[in-house]
């Protein structure tokens, strides 16, 4: 067995684990299919669990749908569709996009938007400040000239 | 914008944020609404608890009505079960869904605890339950003339529930079929 083999192995047995019941596939894409999608489908009774991960009634239930789903041919779209008219928006961890989910989109862009925009400003701010403080006025430097004269003399 | 307004900002923007979560604090978490609120109730063709007949959607339709889903391993259903009796006592019809639940069990808890359903459908599978997208019991949905899903409450309908929420949805859906 390959090195890269077995890190694969240790690295997906985690989520093996996680699932209480296995079903058998007739094709090991769809198994890989049924992993991503019980990791993306919400439990909709315990709420912060997907339903890889949730030994709630509801999750088994709707892992042996997802698995009847996908052995029966359909494509992940129908599967989340068929879900989503079921238990609302709600029981996806990436909704789609639509009015009321735009918020919950956009907000991470829109935040650092802003926060670029705050620290852009603020950098500005500070390098007209250290620029006006770097330059010396005519009285300033008349008078730093004067001083300077004074020490070398009194030395 | 003068530098004086400038400072109020942060004040502005951390009002804004506690009220937005002050709002949150609020809300159930697990008040989900329901995905099929203003849809026609999903068909079915199921059993009749004790009976051989089946029950189909077109059985249900025709006037408002309460659809109780529970089961004899819910233990909260047990809670609100006698409020169901004194709801069905006054005159309302409710439908009752009996749901992933041992037909033997079911028939003994309503011989023993009284029976306030119409008619109780044996989804024994949970397929009906899936369709509606219950996803725990007890649930009760309010369904109208048309059979159209209007209302959905989950967990223990009682007094404050009823009286509150449910009973005044109802009895405007039942004056608006007496009109129409």
């Amino acid at each position: 067995m390959s090195r890269f083999t077995l890190l694969a192995l240790l690295l997906f047995s985690g989520s093996a684990a996680a699932v209480i019941e296995t079903y058998e596939f007739s094709n090991p894409e769809l198994e890989v299919r049924y992993r991503q999608l019980s990791q993306e489908l919400r439990c909709p009774k315990c709420q912060n669990q997907n339903i890889a991960d949730s030994n709630a009634p509801i999750s088994q239930d709707l892992r042996k749908l997802l698995y009847q789903q996908l052995e029966a041919g359909a494509n992940d779209e129908e599967i989340l569709d068929y879900m989503v008219a079921r238990y609302g928006e709600f029981v996806r961890y990436r909704p789609s996009f639509t009015g009321a989910t735009a918020l919950l989109w956009l907000a991470p862009v829109l935040l650092l938007m802003i926060g670029i925009a705050v620290a852009v400003a603020a950098a500005r701010a500070r390098r007209s400040r250290v620029e006006q403080s770097a330059l010396l006025n005519a009285d300033d430097e008349q008078s730093l000239r004067e001083l300077l004269a004074k020490t070398e003399n009194d030395s | 914008m003068s530098p004086r307004l400038k400072l109020f900002i942060p004040l502005i923007l951390f009002t804004g944020m506690a009220l937005f979560l002050f709002r949150g604090l609020s809300l159930d978490p697990r008040e989900l609404p329901s995905a099929l609120i203003d849809r026609p109730l999903p068909d079915f063709n199921l059993p009749v608890l004790g009976q051989e007949r089946l029950l189909q959607r077109a059985d249900l339709v025709g006037e408002p009505a309460l659809l109780n889903v529970w089961a004899t391993w819910c233990v909260s259903c047990r809670v609100e079960h006698p409020y169901l009796l004194q709801i069905a006592a006054s005159g309302v019809p409710i439908y009752g869904i009996n749901y992933k639940d041992e037909d033997a069990a079911a028939a003994r808890w309503l011989a023993e605890l009284g029976d306030p359903y119409r008619a109780n459908i044996a989804d024994r599978e949970g397929s009906l339950g899936l369709d509606l997208g219950v996803y725990g019991a007890p649930e009760t949905y309010l369904v109208d003339a048309e059979g159209v899903i209007r209302y959905r409450h989950v967990g223990v309908v009682d007094e404050r529930v009823w009286q509150t929420i449910l009973q005044p949805m109802y009895q405007q859906l039942s004056a608006s079929g007496d009109r129409g």
